[in-house]
């Protein structure tokens, strides 16, 4: 596929469906589109932007395969250690503690938080806003139920994370996959949000957005931080993922870094 | 007379797997690089390390860093990709990092890398590959020499281990099979 063709797909997909793609790094969202061309076996561009215009249950999967949606429980468990030690503690003095996992995409990280406040008994007093641009992988994240597979390098997370309990005990096992306790998905609401252009819809006392903005061009980036300094309340926490950074940002100033980990404190005022 | 003597090299590419970290500190300190060659590294390894900048920054001369995303690619300066994420690179040479799938078990993957540079830069490509165990880097490597690139292999009777770079012998029409200490020669070469 040539980047000709690159953005006359994104055009089709403003056009037709109102998608802003316009703003993600094209080297990542042009090697996905060159994949999934050759997945779906097209044996020409003009059939696979044919298909992308005129079948609406294909553009799902369009949209789901261009975005990346691999995630995973604890990841970077020193991070959730640094969330166990220093976060939960401030945030268990409020009465009502409001999250947003913005771009979950299938909810591992939902989960993972949702266990981290259980232990610490504040779930009850909390509620999760998870949210993404791609409806079917919120119907996962809904359900809660993961591959088998992947447990045993979460659980490993998990331990490393400081979790003390036996991981084993927040799911249980059918077949191939494990199903997460429903106590754990009761304080989370999920929704529909595209962070190219929707606004801010609530105040939050922490907001994780972890390896999301690596996908978007700088202006998107200052654009989607700036969303989140507008629904951040006073003293309230911003995680980012491991190579994502406020640095050089419009916010910086405002905000301070939780030791090495990437969690920014926001200023009082 | 190698056939990129007349095209300015921008940037050289190194991909390795098991086996490739002696071959690389064997390899780096003897490139002369008063040319301002950049240089990009993506070896598959461990979580945890994040040694290798050190390493390498006490065996040579230029500027050695783990690459940041949106971070411009400069001549002269050596980037390694973080562990856990595939690099790749823009057209307006910058890096951007991405966690999808991993390729060949891998992430980062070098053909990822390999692939996404041979789209931008071209002729003006250098690519070794050295030793490991799986395929990674073929495909990457077919796509170089189809953009124009130069394409140079570790000889497989000299790697650690030798099936990554066999496979790429037997997959790809390389421009050079050769063992490390043959390699800065090469490279010096094919620099104008």
């Amino acid at each position: 596929m040539k980047d000709e063709e690159v953005n006359i797909l994104l055009n089709d997909l403003l056009e037709v469906y109102g998608y802003d793609f316009n703003d993600y790094s094209k080297a990542s969202l042009k090697r996905r589109m060159q994949r999934l061309f050759a997945l779906d076996k097209f044996p020409s561009f003009a059939e696979f932007r044919y298909r992308v215009r005129n079948d609406e249950i294909y553009l799902k999967r369009f949209v789901e395969e261009i975005t990346v949606n691999v995630t995973e429980m604890f990841r970077d468990p020193a991070f959730y250690k640094l969330l166990r030690k220093e976060v939960l503690p401030l945030l268990a003095t409020y009465p009502f503690i409001r999250i947003w996992h913005a771009g979950c995409s299938t909810g591992e990280e939902v989960y993972s938080m949702a266990i981290l406040l259980q232990e610490a008994n504040l779930l009850h007093k909390s509620l999760l806003y998870a949210t993404d641009l791609n409806p079917d992988v919120l119907e996962k994240a809904k359900a809660g139920i993961f591959p088998l597979s992947t447990m045993k390098q979460y659980s490993e997370n998990y331990i490393l994370s400081g979790g003390t309990h036996d991981f084993s005990s927040y799911y249980t096992t059918r077949y191939d996959y494990a199903k997460f306790n429903r106590d754990l998905a009761q304080r989370m609401v999920f929704a529909t949000h595209n962070l190219v252009s929707d606004g801010s819809f609530n105040q939050f006392q922490l907001i994780l957005c972890r390896n999301v903005m690596i996908y978007f061009e700088k202006p998107l980036q200052d654009r989607v931080l700036t969303l989140f300094d507008q629904s951040l309340e006073p003293l309230g926490f911003l995680a980012l993922g491991a190579k994502e950074t406020l640095r050089f940002s419009d916010i910086a100033s405002h905000y301070k870094q939780l030791g090495k980990e990437k969690i920014w404190r926001k200023g009082a005022s | 007379m190698a056939q990129g003597s007349i095209i300015k090299k921008e940037l050289l590419l190194i991909g390795g797997s098991a086996g490739s970290l002696e071959a690389i500190l064997q390899l780096l300190p003897a490139i002369q690089n008063e040319k301002g060659l950049a240089i990009v590294l993506v070896l598959h390894r461990r979580n945890s390390e994040s040694l290798l900048p050190n390493l390498l920054s006490e065996k040579i001369a230029w500027p050695v860093k783990e690459a940041e995303e949106k971070e411009t690619i400069l001549a002269g300066t050596v980037y390694i990709a973080p562990a856990d994420y595939h690099l790749l690179i823009e057209n307006d040479k910058t890096i951007s990092l991405d966690y999808s799938e991993k390729v060949h078990y891998s992430r980062p993957s070098i053909d990822v890398t390999f692939e996404s540079a041979a789209e931008v830069y071209g002729e003006s490509l250098i690519a070794i590959l050295l030793s490991g165990a799986n395929q990674d880097g073929s495909v990457g490597l077919k796509k170089i020499k189809e953009a124009g690139g130069y394409v140079i292999v570790q000889d497989p009777t000299e790697a650690v281990v030798s099936y990554m770079p066999q496979y790429a012998i037997d997959h790809v029409r390389v421009d050079a099979v050769l063992p490390v200490a043959k390699m800065p020669a090469l490279i010096h070469e094919l620099l104008p």
